[in-house]
């Protein structure tokens, strides 16, 4: 790619010396993009775009508020009630978690359909998965911050897996509490905490895209971009389709915050915390019911805990899974039925999550968790051995192939 | 097949086209319409606002005496004026004033005089509500720090300090109840 | 085109995925929730578009003056937020000047004042503790948040209001419980606060219980949510600029790749 030509002078002084602008433009502007990405390609932007959110209201947020027992449930409601505007902020950051959960969910079930995890993208897949991890520590601990029922007894939940520990359970969650049970010491660290990571996640989304950059997107039909002729410049052919992405993402999103604020919250959390009275009912955010599904599904304590993590920890090593070649799920015939399998087994581990662990929900929760591990430590690796791969596309500008079937072909087909 | 440049050169043209450019422009006033909330949110809160005014019961106040309440995280000071400083401070000159006002310019009511206790120097509180305090040569305020001296109106009359003492917006709700703010 | 078809079935992924998302989820959490559900009343808050009744807030206000505040508090709310209600500055400060707040004066000693419209609302007892012990042991809660942390929000309110029955035969109430029908467990600290004209309104509505339980319920709503009309209010509009731009865009979007699209039909 040539040197782009910058007429501002001053842009060009600069940029001979600190090539910001060159890197703007090789990055933003001109970088190549497949020219097939369907709309699962716009949930990356809109990530950063809700990351970007969820830091600035975050910051606003903490210009108002007490991290202090006696006062945060109330700095809370004084938020809510005096401070300018404090309630469409508070509502922003609170649905905003909601929604940043919702596209990452999709984004990462995008990666698993088209195969996005493998070669040579695994340290991008990896890094991914990493960001997941910190979203659900920085959402827990924001979670507890409002010091309503549900945030002080699911800070006494989650805190308490870690008692599974052998020998040292004990003493880690003392020292995760800074005393005896979820209290004052609890609030302040979580607060410091919540604060930080966000720019902890910041940090690994740069490497995410710094990795995502190297190969470039993958695309729907997973083969790899042969030339210029399979890509446009990511500026103006998916700027656009990105806006016109967030403009239906902020649509949805703003129907939540001003029509639906407390829809995906809990009622408990708007009365203040009272370490001598449980709620009947403790149940996570929704976006952790499937992890929590997970947990209680194996009848023992420690158990529970390695499973859950176990649930995340496969997807680190998702790359070395799965052994086909073919990336697409669009010629992974039997692959492509049990990607489906797999969304209604974590729709359904999410349901469970929010029942009573008894009766039936307890045996459900069981097959559910078991085949969520089956698809990935056995099915993954089985897979390619069995299943018999449609054949793939000489290049994503000629998606026809003579004589195969291909979804891009027969839709041609269609047309004429 | 095509090549980057005659794509680059389309993409030029759909640059300059109306519906592009008012699709981004109306992105824009979005993102602008969004960040006043967040710039607003800094402004005093509503509880704050309602603390912005304060109701002070004159009616215990002897002639001669003098409060000082705070308001809005200040001094005021509010003095019940003798008939014989009220005279002094109607009847002085103007002339050679460094902030030349009339004494029924600053208060309204002679009886009562209301000023915000921070001497327009550099801040200080001045000395003379309590009735040992140095009054200064003009028998009002004195400020200690750099030597300010205001007069029973609150003038400045010699020293450093640019203007007089600020009077606050007030006004009597009844003979002895003033309402600051 | 293969890029066409791809938006036409990825549009009913994205339906399906919101759908499922919008409403199997709630569907969740009631069934997490509790099994009892109450009479739905028509809600002049509710909606779109709803806003507060005026009227029915100010007899609301009433009945919790008259009623409820003896036990239960509100100190989430200033006097100042009753302006809300459409009282003016003065009906503030005279309503707030009834009661009588603790402060220290210059001598830092306790004193007694008349509240100001810039006080919460004063609660009957010092502490939750105080409020238990002067209640049997039952604690009343503050109501400030009561119908934002309810599930069911104003309708549990009003069913809970109205909810007192006499107990069936084979249900034991030991004293100083009273029957609820509404409420969980059927056991209840409170005895049945409304009766046939309890208060007598201002506006010479009848007070049935059930008029007062509506009123209160209402008024306690917009205590729960005082931003409620704002947030509706700016809502609409930022819902109406967002599909302008929703709109703009995929128009403009359709002709930047106007040239993209119809070279690729050509080639095939």
């Amino acid at each position: 790619m040539s040197k782009p030509k910058f007429k501002n002078p001053v842009v060009k002084w600069i940029d001979y010396r600190l090539p910001i602008f060159t890197f703007m433009d090789h990055e933003l502007n001109h970088y190549p993009t497949p020219k097939n990405l369907n709309y699962f390609w716009n949930f990356g932007s809109l990530a950063g775009i809700a990351l970007v959110t969820m830091i600035i209201t975050g910051i606003v947020l903490s210009m108002n508020y007490t991290p202090h027992v006696d006062y945060a449930f109330d700095s809370v409601e004084r938020i809510m009630r005096d401070v300018n505007h404090g309630w469409l902020i508070r509502y922003i950051h609170m649905n905003g978690a909601s929604f940043f959960f919702i596209v990452v969910f999709i984004h990462i079930f995008r990666g698993l359909y088209y195969g996005s995890y493998k070669a040579p993208r695994e340290l991008l897949w990896i890094l991914g998965v990493l960001i997941l991890l910190l979203m659900m520590a920085t959402a827990f601990m924001g979670y507890v911050l409002p010091w309503g029922q549900m945030s002080f007894w699911g800070a006494t939940v989650i805190t308490n897996l870690f008692s599974a520990i052998p020998v040292v359970g004990e003493s880690i969650v003392t020292w995760l509490w800074g005393g005896f049970s979820v209290d004052n010491s609890t609030l302040n660290r979580f607060f410091s905490l919540h604060f930080v990571l966000p720019f902890v996640i910041v940090g690994v989304v740069i490497l995410h895209l710094v990795a995502l950059h190297r190969f470039g997107s993958n695309n729907p039909i997973g083969i790899d971009v042969k030339g210029t002729q399979d890509t446009l410049p990511f500026h103006p052919y998916y700027t656009i389709k990105d806006l016109f992405g967030l403009g239906i993402f902020l649509t949805l999103f703003a129907a939540a915050v001003f029509f639906f604020p407390n829809f995906m919250g809990h009622p408990d959390n708007y009365i203040e915390a009272n370490p001598m009275v449980t709620p009947a009912h403790i149940v996570p955010e929704w976006y952790f019911l499937p992890f929590y599904a997970i947990l209680r599904a194996i009848p023992d304590k420690l158990g529970g805990v390695l499973f859950m993590f176990g649930s995340i920890a496969v997807l680190f090593i998702l790359p070395w899974l799965d052994r086909s070649p073919v990336r697409s799920s669009q010629f992974r015939p039997i692959f492509k039925i049990f990607f489906w399998v797999l969304v209604l087994d974590c729709f359904l581990l999410g349901y469970l999550g929010a029942m009573p662990a008894e009766g039936i929900y307890v045996i459900l929760s069981r097959i559910a968790t078991a085949y969520y591990f089956f698809h990935f430590l056995i099915l993954f690796p089985l897979l390619p051995y069995i299943e018999k791969t449609k054949p793939l596309p000489i290049s994503i500008s000629q998606p026809v192939l003579s004589g195969s079937y291909t979804a891009a072909s027969s839709a041609a087909r269609e047309k004429k | 097949m095509s090549t980057k440049s005659d794509l680059k050169s389309e993409q030029d043209e759909g640059k300059r086209d109306f519906l592009i450019v008012s699709t981004y422009a109306l992105a824009g006033v979005g993102a602008a319409a969004f960040v006043w909330p967040l710039i607003d949110q800094m402004n005093p809160a509503a509880d704050t606002l309602a603390l912005a005014s304060t109701e002070i019961d004159l009616s215990s106040l002897e002639e001669g005496q003098a409060i000082t309440v705070k308001w809005r995280g200040k001094p005021v000071f509010v003095r019940h004026r003798t008939a014989d400083e009220i005279k002094q401070a109607q009847e002085v000159s103007l002339e050679g004033m460094r902030d030349p006002q009339t004494d029924s310019e600053r208060v309204t009511k002679e009886k009562y005089i209301v000023l915000v206790g921070v001497c327009t120097h550099l801040g200080c509180v001045p000395l003379g509500q309590k009735s040992g305090d140095v009054k200064g040569q003009y028998g009002g305020w004195f400020c200690p720090c750099h030597g300010s001296h205001y007069d029973h109106s609150g003038r400045i009359r010699k020293g450093p300090a640019p203007t007089n003492l600020e009077v606050p917006s007030y006004k009597f709700l009844s003979d002895t109840v003033i309402k600051i703010g | 085109m293969f890029f066409q078809s791809n938006i036409n079935r990825n549009k009913y992924f994205l339906q399906n995925i919101i759908f499922l998302f919008f409403f199997i989820f709630p569907n969740i959490s009631f069934a997490a929730g509790d099994a009892i559900s109450y009479p739905k009343n028509d809600w002049s808050f509710s909606g779109i578009m709803g806003t507060y009744d005026r009227a029915s807030q100010q007899r609301g206000l009433q009945v919790y003056q008259e009623v409820c505040s003896g036990c239960h508090g509100l100190r989430l709310v200033a006097y100042r937020n009753l302006k809300a209600l459409g009282y003016n500055d003065e009906e503030v400060k005279a309503f707030a000047a009834e009661k009588s707040v603790q402060d220290i004066n210059e001598d830092g000693e306790t004193i007694e004042r008349p509240a100001r419209s810039s006080d919460k609302f004063v609660s009957p007892y010092p502490n939750d503790l105080a409020a238990r012990a002067g209640n049997g042991g039952a604690y009343p809660p503050d109501l400030s948040l009561i119908v934002k942390s309810r599930s069911g929000g104003a309708d549990y309110l009003h069913a809970l209001l109205t909810g007192y029955k006499d107990a069936p035969s084979n249900k034991n109430v030991p004293d100083g419980m009273y029957f609820n029908s509404y409420y969980q467990g059927n056991l209840i600290g409170m005895p049945q606060p409304l009766y046939e004209d309890g208060v007598t309104y201002a506006d010479g509505t009848k007070a049935t219980p059930a008029q007062m339980a509506k009123d209160v319920a209402t008024f306690l709503a917009w205590a729960s949510e005082p931003e409620l009309e704002d947030r509706k209010r700016i809502g609409i509009s930022v819902i109406c600029f967002l599909l302008v731009l929703t709109i703009l865009s995929y128009f403009a979007m359709r002709q930047i790749w106007a040239p993209i699209k119809s070279r690729a039909k050509k080639t095939s």
